[in-house]
Parts: C-alpha cells; sequence; structure tokens
C-alpha cells in the first residue's frame, strides 16, 4: 500500500482536541450527576413508591432503553422547538444524556434496593422513622453501594455514547476529530487519536468513579 | 415543494427500516461467530489468547462505536478497499458486537462452578470432553438470556451507521425531517419503530432470565 | 395502670388465623416473658404491638392512646415503644456510634452534637463506649446486639420489645447481652421479651406468659409458670426443657 501515516500535523491541532476533551467531561460531569439523581428518584417510584408514579415511571425507562440515543438527542434538540422548547446544543446534549443515563440507573439502583434485606426496612420503622427517611437514610447508600460497579459502567456507556452530541454541532471530542480531519484529508489519523483518547477518558473515568465509591461507602465488606 | 402526509413519511420510515433489520441480522449473526471464536481462544488452556481476548473487549467497550464506525470507513478505504457505508459499518459493527458478546459467554462459562469440573475430572474426562460434554452446555444455558438482552444494544447501534452514511431508520428520518419540516413527527416515528423493534427482545430477555432464575 | 394494653387481638396471614384473640395488659415497669413453640404467634403478637403488622381485629393502647392506622399515628406509637430484632438490623454503612444518633437527628431533629452526646452515653450504657467508630461488620454479633439495644434506648421508649435477641448468637456471646437486658430490668425498664432462655425468664421477669396456637394459653409468676404448670401444653413444653 502506498499510504504512509502522518500524525505529525495534528499537533497543531492540540487546542481543538483540548477544547473538545474538556466539553465531553463537562457533559458527562453534569449528565452523569443529574442522571444518577433521576435514576434514584425513578428507582424509589418503581420500588417503593405510590403506583400512580411507578407505572408512568416504568413507561420512561422501557422507552429509552428501547430507542437509539441517537434518536433520543434529535428529538429533543429537532423535535421539541415543536412543541416551543428550543434548546441550545449543549442544553440539549445534557438533557438528553441525563434522560438517558437516568433510565438505565433506575433500572440498576432499583435492583440494588431490592436486594435490601426486610429487616432494614423494619428497623427504620420501629425508630419511627417515616417510610422516605428509612429510604434516604438506611437503604440508601447501601442500595448504591451494591450496585456501584454496574452504576460506574453504564456513566462510562453514557461517555461513550456522547460522541454522536456533534451531530448536533456540540464542539466535543469527536468534533474535534471532525474539524481537523476536514481541514487535513487526513481522517484515519484524526478519528485514531481520537480514539485513543476516548480510550483513556474511558478508563480514566472508570478509576475516578472507583475511587468515588470507596469514598462514599467507607464501610467495611459486611458478611451478608 | 412537496407536501408529506402522516402516511407518507409512515411509509417511508418503514421502508428504510429494513435495512435496520438486515444490517442488525448482519452484524449479530457475523459478531456471534467472531465471538465463538474468540471465546474458544479465550477459555482454552494457554493463557496468552485469553488476555489478547481480553484486549480486544477492553478496546472496543472502551471506545465509541462511532469512532469505530469512521475508523472502518477510512480505514478500509486505506486498504485499497472500495468502501460502502454498509461495508463500513457491517466491519465496525460485527467487530463491536463481538467484543460485547465474547465478553458475556466468557462470563456464563466462568459462572459454571468448580464442582462441576471436579466432578467431571473425577470421572476422568479430559478438558475438551470437560467443555463439549459439561461445560458448554450449562453455559448455553445461561448465555441466552443476556445474549437476547444485548440484540437490543445491536439494533440500536445500527442507528449510529447513519453518520457515516448508511441510509437505514434514522438516516431516512433526518432526511425526512429536514424534507417535510416535521421533525417532532419523523422523529416521534421513529423512536417508536425503534421501540416496535427492541421491546419484544427486551421483554423476551426477561422472561427468559425469570425462567432460568425459576429453574435453578 | 397498665401502660401496654392489649384486647381481643387477632391477625390472620391469609387464611391462617396467626393471633385468635389476645388478651394482655403490662404495667409500667414490668418485665414479661412470651414463650412458647416456634409458630405459636410470640413474633407476630410483637410485631403488632410496634406496628409492624397491622391487627385484623382488637385494640392496642400504649399510655392510654390507641394504636391507629396511618403512617403518623403509627411513628407516634414507635416513639413509644422500641423494638430489638433477633437479626440485629444494624445500618451496615454507619458506624455504631451514627446508628445510635440517626434517628434522633432524624426523627426528633437533635442537632449532631446532642445527638452524638446522647449516643456516647447510650453505648457506655452498654459497655461499648469504645466502639463508637466501629462499623457493625466490626463488631461481634453480641457486640452488634448491645448497639441495637443502645439504638432503641436513644429514643427514649417507654417499653422495649425484644424478639429472641440472643437466638442468633453464638452461645458465648449470649451472656453479655442478657447482662444488658438484666440491667435494663434492674433500672425499671418496662420489656416484653420473646425467649427461649428459660433461666434468665425464671430470675429476671414479673410474669411470664405462655402462648399457644395463637392464644395466651397461661399467665403467672415464673416461680408458678415453671414450677406448677396447669395445661398439658405447658406441662409439655417445659418438660421438653428449653
Ligand atoms: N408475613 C407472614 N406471612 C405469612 N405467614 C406468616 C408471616 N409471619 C408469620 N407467619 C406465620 O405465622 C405463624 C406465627 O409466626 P410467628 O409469630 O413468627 O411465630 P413465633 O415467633 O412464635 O415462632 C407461623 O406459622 C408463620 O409461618
Ligand atoms: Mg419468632
Amino acid at each position: 500500500m502506498t499510504y504512509s501515516f502522518d500524525f505529525g500535523w495534528l499537533a497543531s491541532y492540540w487546542p481543538v482536541f483540548a477544547a473538545g476533551v474538556a466539553m465531553t467531561l463537562q457533559l458527562i460531569f453534569i449528565g452523569g450527576l443529574l442522571g444518577i439523581a433521576l435514576g434514584i428518584a425513578c428507582a424509589w417510584a418503581r420500588s417503593l413508591g405510590p403506583r400512580w408514579l411507578g407505572t408512568p415511571v416504568a413507561v420512561y425507562v422501557e422507552l429509552i432503553r428501547n430507542t437509539p440515543f441517537l434518536i433520543q438527542l434529535f428529538f429533543i434538540f429537532f423535535g421539541l422547538p415543536a412543541l416551543g422548547l428550543r434548546l441550545g446544543e449543549v442544553q440539549a446534549a445534557t438533557l438528553a444524556m441525563v434522560i438517558n443515563l437516568g433510565a438505565y440507573a433506575a433500572e440498576i439502583i432499583r435492583a440494588g434496593i431490592e436486594a435490601t434485606p426486610k429487616g432494614q426496612f423494619e428497623a427504620g420503622a420501629s425508630l419511627a422513622m417515616s417510610r422516605i427517611q428509612t429510604f434516604r437514610h438506611v437503604v440508601l447508600v447501601p442500595a448504591l453501594e451494591r450496585i456501584w460497579p454496574a452504576l460506574a459502567s453504564q456513566v462510562v456507556i453514557v461517555m461513550l455514547g456522547s460522541a454522536v452530541v456533534s451531530q448536533i454541532a456540540v464542539e466535543d471530542l469527536t468534533f474535534a476529530a471532525n474539524f481537523a480531519q476536514s481541514r487535513s484529508f487526513r481522517a484515519f489519523e484524526a478519528y485514531a487519536v481520537s480514539t485513543v483518547i476516548y480510550l483513556g477518558l474511558a478508563i480514566a473515568l472508570r478509576a475516578a468513579l472507583m475511587r468515588l465509591g470507596g469514598l462514599i461507602f467507607p464501610a467495611p465488606e459486611t458478611a451478608r | 415543494m412537496t407536501q408529506f402526509t402522516f402516511v407518507d413519511i409512515l411509509t417511508n420510515l418503514l421502508w428504510a427500516s429494513r435495512w435496520t433489520l438486515l444490517l442488525s441480522l448482519a452484524a449479530f449473526a457475523g459478531g456471534g461467530l467472531l465471538a465463538l471464536g474468540l471465546l474458544f481462544a479465550a477459555i482454552g488452556r494457554a493463557r496468552w489468547p485469553g488476555r489478547l481476548v481480553r484486549l480486544y473487549v477492553e478496546i472496543f467497550q472502551g471506545t465509541p462505536l462511532l469512532m469505530q464506525l469512521f475508523l472502518a470507513f477510512f480505514g478500509l478505504g486505506l486498504l485499497g478497499i472500495d468502501v460502502s457505508p454498509w461495508l463500513a459499518a457491517c466491519a465496525a459493527l460485527i467487530l463491536w458486537s463481538a467484543a460485547f458478546l465474547v465478553e458475556i459467554w466468557r462470563g456464563c462459562v466462568m459462572a459454571i462452578g468448580r464442582g462441576q469440573w471436579e466432578a467431571s475430572a473425577a470421572l476422568g474426562m479430559g478438558y475438551a470432553a470437560q467443555m463439549r460434554h459439561v461445560v458448554l452446555p450449562q453455559a448455553l444455558r445461561l448465555a441466552v438470556p443476556p445474549t437476547v438482552g444485548f440484540s437490543v444494544q445491536v439494533v440500536k447501534g445500527t442507528a449510529l451507521t447513519s453518520i457515516i452514511g448508511f441510509l437505514e431508520l434514522t438516516k431516512a428520518g433526518t432526511v425526512l425531517s429536514n424534507a417535510s419540516f416535521q421533525p417532532f413527527t419523523v422523529f416521534g416515528l421513529v423512536a417508536l419503530i425503534y421501540f416496535a423493534l427492541c421491546f419484544p427482545l427486551s421483554v423476551g430477555a426477561r422472561r427468559l432470565e425469570r425462567k432460568l432464575n425459576v429453574a435453578h | 395502670m397498665s401502660l401496654i394494653e392489649i384486647a381481643g387481638l387477632r391477625k390472620s396471614f391469609g387464611s391462617t388465623e396467626v393471633l385468635r384473640g389476645i388478651d394482655l395488659s403490662v404495667a409500667s415497669g414490668e418485665v414479661v416473658a412470651i414463650i412458647g413453640r416456634s409458630g405459636s404467634g410470640k413474633s407476630t403478637l410483637l410485631r403488632c404491638i410496634n406496628g409492624l403488622e397491622s391487627p385484623d381485629a382488637g385494640a392496642i393502647t400504649v399510655a392510654g392512646e390507641a394504636l391507629g392506622t396511618g403512617e403518623a399515628r403509627l411513628r407516634a406509637l414507635r416513639l413509644k415503644v422500641g423494638m430489638i430484632f433477633q437479626q440485629f438490623n444494624l445500618f451496615p454503612h454507619k458506624t455504631a456510634g451514627q446508628n445510635v444518633m440517626l434517628a434522633r437527628q432524624v426523627v426528633r431533629g437533635h442537632p449532631r452534637a446532642e445527638a452524638e452526646a446522647l449516643a456516647r452515653r447510650m453505648l457506655n450504657r452498654v459497655g461499648l463506649g469504645a466502639k463508637f467508630d466501629a462499623y457493625p461488620a466490626q463488631l461481634s454479633g453480641g457486640q452488634q446486639q448491645r448497639v441495637a439495644i443502645a439504638r432503641a434506648l436513644a429514643m427514649e421508649p417507654l417499653a422495649l420489645l425484644c424478639d429472641e435477641v440472643t437466638s442468633a448468637l453464638d452461645p458465648e456471646l449470649v451472656g453479655e447481652v442478657l447482662g444488658v437486658v438484666r440491667e435494663l430490668a434492674a433500672e425499671g425498664m418496662t420489656l416484653i421479651m420473646v425467649t427461649h432462655e428459660m433461666a434468665f425468664a425464671r430470675e429476671v421477669c414479673d410474669r411470664v406468659v405462655f402462648m399457644h396456637e395463637g392464644r395466651v394459653h397461661e399467665v403467672g409468676p415464673p416461680a408458678e409458670i415453671f414450677a406448677e404448670p396447669r395445661t398439658p401444653e405447658l406441662r409439655a413444653f417445659v418438660a421438653r426443657g428449653h
């Protein structure tokens, strides 16, 4: 073959890539935080909440889990203005990530809640705590601890999935690669480099989340 | 300018979704075959193939599918192959699916308890016989529900091939949305069609899993 | 006047009637042991008194107030009656001290410092002042149960319900928990305890209730109950040497 790889030219694009990485990190930071919060609320609604709330939440969860993220993104960015809700690119991308992660996190966290021994609920009740107090102070943290690795994986999956937000012109890491390749016509190198950066981000994000887990859940493993 | 009726939009989308289906099947079948090969490499006696498979999984699960599609599209071109979006999409989705499937299946093989290995060793079976007659048949039962579950990811994954120009459901959606100025209706319908494809698979996976749990 | 008054209490699970009309009153400061075969409804009775099960019929009155339905009324009841479980049910993600502090802060809304001071007092009372920062997984079963007792005491209940609090313990750890219960009894705490520790019941309790098939079959002071059982069921139960 005659093609010779050339990565040198990419050096001049490093500010573009750095800005792209910053945007990707910003999206997953906000999307991750709000998405997990939404997931907790939905997991509560489905496992312990009233039925009138559990059913619509179940519909939301199934709708999201059975449609592509890209379509959710397009629907929010292109479709919602028809209802009068016009969002900026970054807002739309963030919202799509929150809604997407929220649905997956809800199912993961629900499994953690449902593995709670009955005695924990009863101990909370016998101390005169309300059901919501028992959930908040007794059930939630051990439930999250049980499923933390799965939740961390899901956050990484959402971060990798966010590569498509470049399709609505969010200037993330993929956007940087698109930009660089359109200027240089060396597409393979541009995407190879961004792929490696994504891999590094995925590994680092996972490690950071597991580290965070160690801080949130300091209790030693129980025998149970 | 042509006026698009609701029926026009729907028929166009449904017609395009045959490519989504076809690509999903190709990716799932091809990915499954590749995963099977990788699985046998990974669970063999030698250690280094297992490590290579793990590296493979790590790379394909640790990078965006979109990047894999781009690399397939432009990389195959560099090899002097005349790449159509269809070919690039198939290649990337097969490699990507295989990474997930081999990880799922390896987990199922690992889930077969040591007792089964010891019992079959006590009967004088060799490694190959243990695999063939004791471990794999049991692992297969475990593997069915998560494999069906993963097929949902494959169908959803095909949406990304629209970005490299493959005309399937999502691409048809963007084209129609631009032409009809009805993005809400178009993407709503696209979502519903994906849902109609994926939801039965999700429900099936859940049912199978429940059945398996009851049987155990 | 009696602190806890139970009249005509009935409870069924599906088609099986587990409590078939229980009448019992417990005076303030009294220590009552409930004995009986497994499945006779002892736990269900305690759980009804704490509102963990809702009775089908009958009345339960604690300190003059009738047990109602609805979360608010149940919580009011549970402030008066603490419960200790066979399986301890400590919160695994909280230290011993935090376990004791939690309800004080969350339910009573006490500031942290105040709750902590109280928790230290309660843990000292059960002999675990030094374990304030230990997690449940780092404690022995006996220590965990003593933390659970401290946790219930921190709510300053009028009465404590104990359901086989030593049954999940290794034999060598039973003594330390019973020691704590004995002290509580001596301090005048109202106690209703389901127990299989007959020697302990004889020594510490004012009254023994023998339950059989969902009814209070015999009641009396321990000396009488153990020495001169009147009914054949109790005679058989005592003879089996529980
Ligand atoms: N939540 C429940 N659902 C169905 N049956 C129950 C439940 N709790 C207790 N039972 C039944 O009620 C009977 C009495 O149980 P319990 O009060 O725990 O007895 P004890 O504590 O005296 O051993 C048993 O037959 C038990 O199986
Ligand atoms: Mg019992």
